[in-house]
């Protein structure tokens, strides 16, 4: 007799088991093959074509009624599984049971649905199947229908795509702090962002949402951060888990999936299981290869025959619709990897491998993925890379030769091979440019404007030069930021400025970073840069900041900090006095110090402690003095007229003015300043960045003293009359130093590099351009003037402070 | 291997570390993709310095005090300067992360 089987769910995988079942013995089994979508199997990775309108339902289809009743296979779609009885051996449907000697389970997935107020609403939908995507369909009819998708992953951006090209406003909601963060790095993922949004859709990160809103549909979508989005279509794409609701109900054992083994058996033998819903030692399965070799499996099983599914190395291709995108492999978890990183900026292309062993175990691509499937195959095939390492990223054009020399690549370059992309110039223009004279970088730019606009030419040109002139090219000394680059300070400020790179990520891109996201001497510069440059569109990284601007305190050698409350103009009360007394007992700091810059310093503070003693000299009036800050330090000052005999303006009060107006200000390096009331300058006004003089006619603005490792005294900047312009300047030069230095370069050596009477030019000759200068200043101010210590020693942040998790409790095994 | 669940990945800022402590002293906890973690000892061989509080970058750490770097994969120290951190087995799980106790609790002091 025949025997009977059953399968639940009409998916691809199972579609592919019936397939090979046939194949290999049509008269095996009776089959019953129940579905709860109202028809057959069709390609489910097709639905994107079916959304956006590339492709139609019909064109999808795998099996139709005809190939079903060909084979004989009893089709019950529509219908929901009730239960399995195990005992009886039979399926019960929703409109009566059938009996099996062999069930297969391929249930698939089902959706994930982030349990926030409103997800119940309709208008709320997941992507998973033609439902949902005619759902989705219909919504973009409705003219101006705007649509949130929450989930920045391989569906959601598919679904985004879809509705964007059917010509509906888009929104694409993220968790993360990039775009598809589990199959790219930062860099791709955000040329990706910005190949969607030049598409029109728009796209948040680190978006999380606290509620949908509506009344008897989806009105609009409320993050985390109060932000509304109004939304006639919300799609759910945060990710999938196997869908094991009929296996657990039987008590087939179940994991994250439902468990099998080899053969693919569940826990009962004559049960089998294939596809999203299994899970195979502790591994999970999306991908539809590894789901038609589980099908081979299946189909043999079933058969009697002998057959073991063993999975093959995890590897990802994918395609965002219309965007050129290639990641396969492992490539953001592992251990003893290094990277080998290549990208162009002008082109848009970014290429990344990560190698373990000598073996590439993880490939990024974006903008140029020709090379995708040969990178591919060294991954699966484990390829020992190391022969091929130095061109290894140039793809396999340029593997078996040696190693090209620039030198001798440029040489070989033909005339007209165009070398700066942005003037159009050529080979032979600069060749005839340098033969003619132009023996330096400056005199090549003025010549032929070859690496004069963007400068991502440089070096080329540079190669060039080397190339026409031999020894007698000298390599300008100017020195790169660090080993990530070789891109000065300086080019570094124009390029952010004349590109508009406003994120750390859009800087390692477009400038074309060596490493994946820097290191620890142009992290701090670029977000520098990026703060001073985009007060408003970028956002300060703290991980990107050296430990005292993070801690807001300096680190000291034996791991413990200073606190160092600020004194305006070095003025203090009994009760501040009061209260960093007590603060000293309570937390036992062991040496308290009078500073050099008029206040007192806590030394010997536990970093555990540091939200807690800051509550307390909040809570006395005080906030933080910015001790160990690139920023605004202190401002020193006499007593001035008030108190002193040769007083001649209130020295204190303008002292407490200046410093009340640049506190909280980030700057290239720390900035001190200093206001005297009298020539007698008990304040020490002429060593300082910028130092006030007060006279009897008004106020001598210096700038550009030092007295560190350097002794300066300052240079005579302007002589003011009143207290407001002396603070206009002062607050303009501070701008000015902001805007244009150098990481860590104090003001005096950035004056010395610019030239005082440039400074001059901007600030004292040019009165508009001195307002334009305080207006950004105060821009800038308006967001980062505030408490650290008040933000860090709130209830939410300060817990981030201790230790993560405590094991000393826990018993050693 | 005995997997002990310290936090969750988003416990720690992107390219940030946390310290865990156990008997033995503190354990940095380095996070340096959005899902990728490392596990090593706190204190640099040199000076004492916590590694906890240096800049995250690649899959390297900075020393806080004096500029060394790790290699978070290996321990070892780059570049010039010689000398070696401890390392621990250190993985993320559905959004969790999750240390090896076995070797934490029995680590030499």
């Amino acid at each position: 007799m025949k025997q009977k089987l059953v399968v639940i769910g009409a998916g691809m995988a199972s579609g592919r088991v019936l397939e090979h079942l046939l194949e290999v013995n049509k008269g095996a089994y009776d089959i019953t093959l129940f579905n709860a979508e109202p028809r057959g199997n069709y390609n489910r990775i097709m639905l994107s074509p079916v959304l956006s309108g590339e492709k139609t339902y019909e064109d999808i289809v795998t099996h139709d009624a005809d190939w079903y009743e060909e084979n004989g296979v009893t089709c019950r779609f529509g219908e929901h599984v009730v239960e399995i009885d195990r005992e009886r051996k039979v399926v019960v449907g929703q409109n009566g049971e059938v009996a099996y000697d062999k069930l297969l389970m391929a249930t698939g997935s089902a959706p994930f649905i982030i349990p926030v107020p409103g997800k119940d609403l309709p208008g709320v939908i997941a992507y998973r199947d033609l439902d949902d995507t005619n759902t989705m369909i219909e919504a973009t009819q409705k003219p101006g229908a705007k649509a949130v998708v929450i989930g920045g992953g391989l569906l959601g951006l598919e679904a985004a795509a879809g509705l964007k090209a059917r010509g509906m406003d888009v929104t694409v909601l993220h968790l993360m702090g990039h775009l598809m963060e589990r199959q790219l790095d930062e860099a791709a993922g955000y040329l990706l962002r910005r190949a969607l949004e030049d598409k029109g859709i728009e796209v948040k990160c680190q978006a999380s949402t606290a509620a949908i809103l509506g009344e008897d549909k989806v009105e609009a979508v409320l993050l985390q951060d109060k932000t509304t989005i109004p939304a006639d279509l919300v799609v759910m794409a945060v990710g999938i888990r196997p869908e094991t609701r009929l296996a657990n109900d039987a008590s087939i054992e179940v994991e994250r999936g439902i468990t099998v083994d080899d053969a693919m058996r569940t826990s009962d033998p004559d049960v089998l299981a294939v596809g999203e819903c299994v899970e195979h030692k502790g591994q999970l399965f999306g991908l539809v290869a590894p789901l038609y070799d589980q099908a081979k499996v299946v189909a043999a099983t079933l058969l009697g025959d002998a057959a073991t599914f063993a999975p093959k190395e995890v590897s990802t291709k994918l395609k965002v619709t219309g965007c050129d995108l290639f990641s396969a492999g492992d490539f953001a978890e592992g251990e003893g990897r290094e990277d080998i990183v290549f990208r162009d900026p002008s082109r848009g292309v970014y290429k990344r491998l990560v190698i373990e062993n000598n073996v590439i175990v993880g490939a990024v691509m974006y903008g140029d993925t020709a090379d995708g499937n040969w990178f591919f195959g060294l991954i699966k095939d484990k390829t020992d890379i190391s022969d091929m390492r130095d061109t290894l990223i140039f793809g396999p054009a340029f593997q078996g030769g040696e190693p090209l020399d620039p030198l001798q690549a440029v040489a070989a370059l033909p005339d007209d091979a165009e070398i700066c992309g942005c003037n159009g110039v050529c080979k032979s223009q600069i060749v005839e440019a340098v033969q003619g004279g132009a023996t330096d970088l400056g005199a090549v730019r003025a010549q032929t404007k070859a690496s004069a606009s963007c400068g991502t030419c440089t070096g080329l040109v540079e190669q060039l030069m080397a190339v026409t002139l031999g020894d007698d090219f000298q390599m300008p000394t100017a020195q790169p930021v660090c080993g990530c680059t070789d891109l000065t300070h300086e080019d570094v400020r124009r390029l952010i400025k004349s590109q508009e790179l406003k994120s750390q990520a859009a800087v390692w891109q477009e400038l074309g970073w060596t490493t994946p996201n820097g290191c620890h001497v142009c992290r701090p510069a670029i977000n520098y840069y990026l703060l001073a440059d985009w007060p408003v569109e970028y956002k300060d990284d703290p991980q990107s900041r050296f430990v005292n601007e993070r801690r807001h305190a300096n680190i000291q050698k034996d791991g413990t900090y200073s606190v160092v409350p600020r004194m305006w103009g070095g003025m203090t009360t009994p009760d501040e006095l009061r209260a960093i007394a007590d603060a000293a007992e309570k937390y036992n700091v062991p040496t308290v110090h009078v500073t050099g810059g008029q206040r007192i310093d806590l030394l010997g503070v536990k970093g555990e402690d540091l939200p807690a003693i800051w509550k307390d000299l909040n809570d006395a009036g005080m906030v933080s003095g910015h001790a160990y800050a690139k920023g605004l330090r202190t401002v020193k000052t006499c007593v001035g007229k008030e108190h002193c005999r040769f007083g001649t303006q209130d020295s204190t009060g303008l002292g407490i003015k200046l410093e009340k107006k640049l506190w909280g200000s980030w700057s290239p390096h720390k900035v001190k300043l200093a206001v005297s009331g009298c020539p007698r300058n008990c304040a020490e006004a002429t060593c300082k960045d910028i130092g006030v003089v007060c006279v009897d006619s008004g106020f001598q603005v210096g700038v550009a003293g030092a007295a560190g490792m350097d002794v300066k005294e300052t240079e005579r900047l302007m002589d003011c009359e009143t207290e407001e312009e002396t603070i206009e300047v002062a607050t303009a030069f501070m701008q000015l130093y902001r805007e244009n230095a150098k990481y860590l370069d104090r003001p005096y050596k950035w004056v010395a590099k610019v030239g005082l009477d440039w400074v001059k030019e901007q600030i004292v000759e040019d009165i508009e351009n001195r307002k334009a200068l305080v207006a950004r200043f105060e821009l800038s101010q308006s967001i980062y003037q505030k408490d650290p210590w008040a933000e860090l020693a709130a209830p939410d942040e300060a817990p981030k402070f201790a230790p993560m998790a405590n094991l000393t409790l826990e018993a050693a095994e | 291997m005995s997997w002990i669940d310290i936090g969750a990945i988003d416990d720690i800022p992107l390219r940030g570390a946390r310290v865990v402590k156990t008997k033995l002293g503190c354990v940095a906890v380095f996070r340096t993709s959005e899902t990728e973690v490392f596990a090593t000892s706190d204190r640099c061989p040199h000076k004492n310095g916590p590694l906890s509080e240096g800049i995250v970058h690649g899959q390297k750490v900075t020393c806080p005090l004096h500029n060394w770097v790790f290699d978070l994969n290996t321990g070892e120290a780059q570049g010039a300067d010689e000398g070696k951190i401890d390392t621990f087995p250190a993985k993320v799980e559905a959004g969790r992360i999750l240390l090896d106790g076995t070797l934490l609790m029995n680590r030499a002091a």
